[in-house]
């Protein structure tokens, strides 16, 4: 087995560990290119046909470009898709223009699946999270629990040996999975070009300006560059000295900012 | 291109300098990004502190105010030879689960020292840990060499005393370096301070460690992860443990005895597939119609593993509740989950070796069982230095984890 293949079986044996262990189980997908790559890898998991819904958290500032993705790959998978939003939030008047990028990623992302949680008693979201991302998000588990309030205790998170997971746990509370911890950015893009995996516009360049990290349009900006077709990005993440998420606002608005917001349940 | 993995865990005593020293590596193989680096020296200014390398793993709050690892981290970086996963792990003893979690992934340890304190309750703890849960490669480093002027005479006096330890528990580390972290002599680079040192670098010991052992040779292990119906098809998902496993082989289900031929193996977009190798997730469907389900194991049938009436076991308890020896307890080992009672355990210091008691009926926080389990249920498992995926386990109780070890031997096979 080469490295791709190490990191593809690594994930499938996780995914299958979820699904025995909550049947009642949700996958994630921002439409970025994470989430699709673990939306790839759940269809070889169970031979194509996904035994569970894909959510889709809709907080209605998501470049045009992933709707249209999204509405494509749907049917093409025939993926049993559920969009949800914070209505009463948006209703409130909650938006970029107006309110922190916190406060728009608490109320619009964080608590639109916490009320999704609640009304399909969902057991364990699976989430396209890395460890290389961010300093924070190298602190977590494979298996990692949420109380009812989301609240992420990171001071005493479970004991995770080998492969061995947590067992279930208390009626009001879910597990996050995370099936891609191990990959790194380099990984996924190598794994969507061997696999071919289809993958979102935003990320080519156009015009010298790609989008490497996708989320709500008015905290998302590009980066400079040519890279116009994978083989290119591959090119510049090897060379490349910048973070994969430095286009994303929300997470620099203080120096512990990712801490915070994950801390309230964001992914 | 680099194409093997390696995942290495650094432990040793809290403020001996591992978080210092990963930050120090990473920053002299280039493996830091520009923003990470801004980041990093902003997050340090905010505290009216210099650059620390050490806020690299350290990203909580509460570990770079107080200075202290609290959560294991894993960070990648590369070297010609391959991609590496550093696990940093925390010192401090009231983290040893967080300790053990990055352990337990990690195919090698470097044990840090510092050369001023020598050998420390945790330095000791940490090694023994290692060795209980199977890494059996290691190197030392002797960290904060400045502090002692870079004295030969006491480099040597150190390394004896570590050797004459580490060889009571069965560990033989690879090299023995002598360092400063923060300079980063003999880290990457070859420390001028100390010309007297001409062994490895740490960058050069690190790349003789040896991958994983292949256990391709070793006997079919295949335990059953689930069973999916697709279409008209029974499909039994697992991944393979060790040996290989091919259509047309001849299996026995353990431990429900059952015999019967593999019919076709199942890999999503690959039609052909004949066999599969050890790490592989995999789908196989069966030639006679058995009901088989998790937890089952398909073995070679010219060499099935025992299936055990009692297991002798070593097992390091980190639950914050003691265990009391009526308790019942789950054992997780493979896909297997099954109730166990204890007949017999002794504690013994996880720091020292020594035994506490013998035949307790109490085991506190942080000490090692040496446990003789029986289990309620037939059980497939195998002493560790065979099989290694069969021979670990952890336990639970009221469905929290509380106990990590391998298997020493079986008796009185069913």
């Amino acid at each position: 087995m080469d490295h791709l293949d190490t990191l593809e079986n690594k994930s499938i044996y996780i995914i299958r560990e979820a699904y025995k262990k909550f049947p009642n189980m949700g996958l994630l997908w921002s439409i970025g290119k994470d989430s699709t790559t673990l939306l790839w890898l759940c269809r070889k998991a169970f031979f194509g046909k996904l035994p569970f819904p894909v959510i889709h958290i809709d907080t209605t500032f998501k470049f045009p470009e992933m709707y249209t993705f999204r509405d494509h790959y749907a049917k093409e998978f025939d993926l049993n898709l559920i969009v949800t939003k914070n209505q009463e939030a948006l209703d409130r008047g909650i938006n970029y223009a107006t309110h922190d990028a916190i406060t728009c990623c608490d109320e619009l992302k964080t608590k639109a699946l916490k009320q999704l949680i609640v009304q399909k008693k969902f057991k364990a979201i699976l989430v396209g999270i890395r460890r290389d991302e961010h300093g924070i998000r190298a602190k977590e588990r494979v298996f990692s629990p949420r109380d009812e309030e989301f609240t992420w205790d990171y001071k005493n998170q479970p004991t995770e040996l080998w492969d061995q997971y947590k067992s279930p746990i208390n009626p009001n509370a879910h597990v996050r999975v995370h099936p891609l911890l191990h990959w790194t950015e380099l990984d996924i893009w190598e794994y969507i070009r061997r696999e071919q995996i289809p993958i979102n516009e935003l990320y080519f360049a156009k015009n010298g300006k790609r989008y490497r990290s996708l989320g709500c349009m008015p905290i998302t900006k590009p980066i400079d560059s040519t890279a116009a077709d994978i083989d290119a990005i591959i090119q510049e993440l090897k060379t490349t000295k910048k973070a994969e998420r430095a286009g994303r606002s929300q997470d620099k608005e203080s120096a512990y900012a990712m801490q915070k917001l994950r801390s309230l349940g964001y992914m | 291109m680099t194409t093997e993995d390696l995942s290495f865990v650094i432990v040793g005593h809290v403020d001996h300098g591992k978080s210092t020293f990963i930050g120090r590596l990473l920053h002299d193989t280039n493996s830091l990004n520009t923003d990470r680096l801004e980041e990093l020296k902003a997050a340090c200014f905010a505290l009216g502190r210099e650059l620390e390398f050490s806020f690299i793993t350290d990203h909580l709050q509460e570990e770079r105010e107080q200075n202290v690892t609290i959560d294991t981290t894993q960070i990648k970086f590369k070297t010609d030879k391959r991609n590496y996963t550093i696990i940093d792990a925390p010192g401090h003893k009231e983290f040893l689960k967080n300790m053990l979690t990055g352990a337990s992934q990690a195919e090698a340890a470097v044990l840090l020292v510092d050369a001023h304190e020598g050998i420390q309750e945790q330095t000791k703890r940490h090694a023994t840990l290692l060795h209980l849960l199977g890494v059996r490669q290691m190197m030392v480093l002797l960290n904060k060499m400045d502090l002692i002027e870079f004295r030969q005479e006491r480099f040597d006096q150190l390394k004896t005393e570590l050797l004459q330890f580490l060889k009571t528990i069965g560990i033989m580390p690879a090299h023995v370096i002598p360092l400063v972290a923060k300079d980063g002599d003999n880290c990457v680079l070859r420390s001028e301070r100390m010309n007297w040192y001409t062994g490895a670098t740490f960058l050069d010991a690190l790349d003789q460690f040896t991958c994983k052992n292949d256990t391709a040779h070793k006997p079919l292990r295949y335990p059953i992860q689930d069973v999916y119906k697709i279409a008209d098809k029974r499909i039994l998902v697992g991944r393979v443990e060790s040996g290989t496993i091919c259509q047309g082989q001849e299996i026995v289900f353990l431990p429900s005895q059952k015999h019967t031929r593999v019919a076709s193996i199942e890999v999503f977009g690959k039609t052909n597939k004949k066999e599969a190798a050890p790490g592989e997730s995999i789908g196989i469907t069966l030639a006679d119609p058995l009901f088989i389900e998790r937890g089952e194991i398909a073995c070679a049938i010219d060499a099935p593993p025992p299936i055990a009436k009692k297991i002798e076991a070593h097992a390091f308890w980190f639950s914050p509740h003691a265990f009391e020896k009526k308790d019942r307890i789950r054992l997780k080992l493979a896909t297997q989950d099954v109730q166990c009672q204890v007949e017999k355990v002794d504690r013994i210091d996880s720091s020292t070796l020594n035994t506490i008691e013998k035949d307790a009926t109490l085991l506190h926080t942080a000490e090692i069982g040496k446990f003789i389990l029986v289990p309620e249920k037939p059980l497939v498992l195998e002493p560790f230095d065979q099989i290694e995926e069969l021979g670990r386990f952890v336990l639970e109780k009221d469905g929290e984890p509380c106990a990590g070890g391998i298997v020493v031997s079986t008796h009185g096979t069913l």
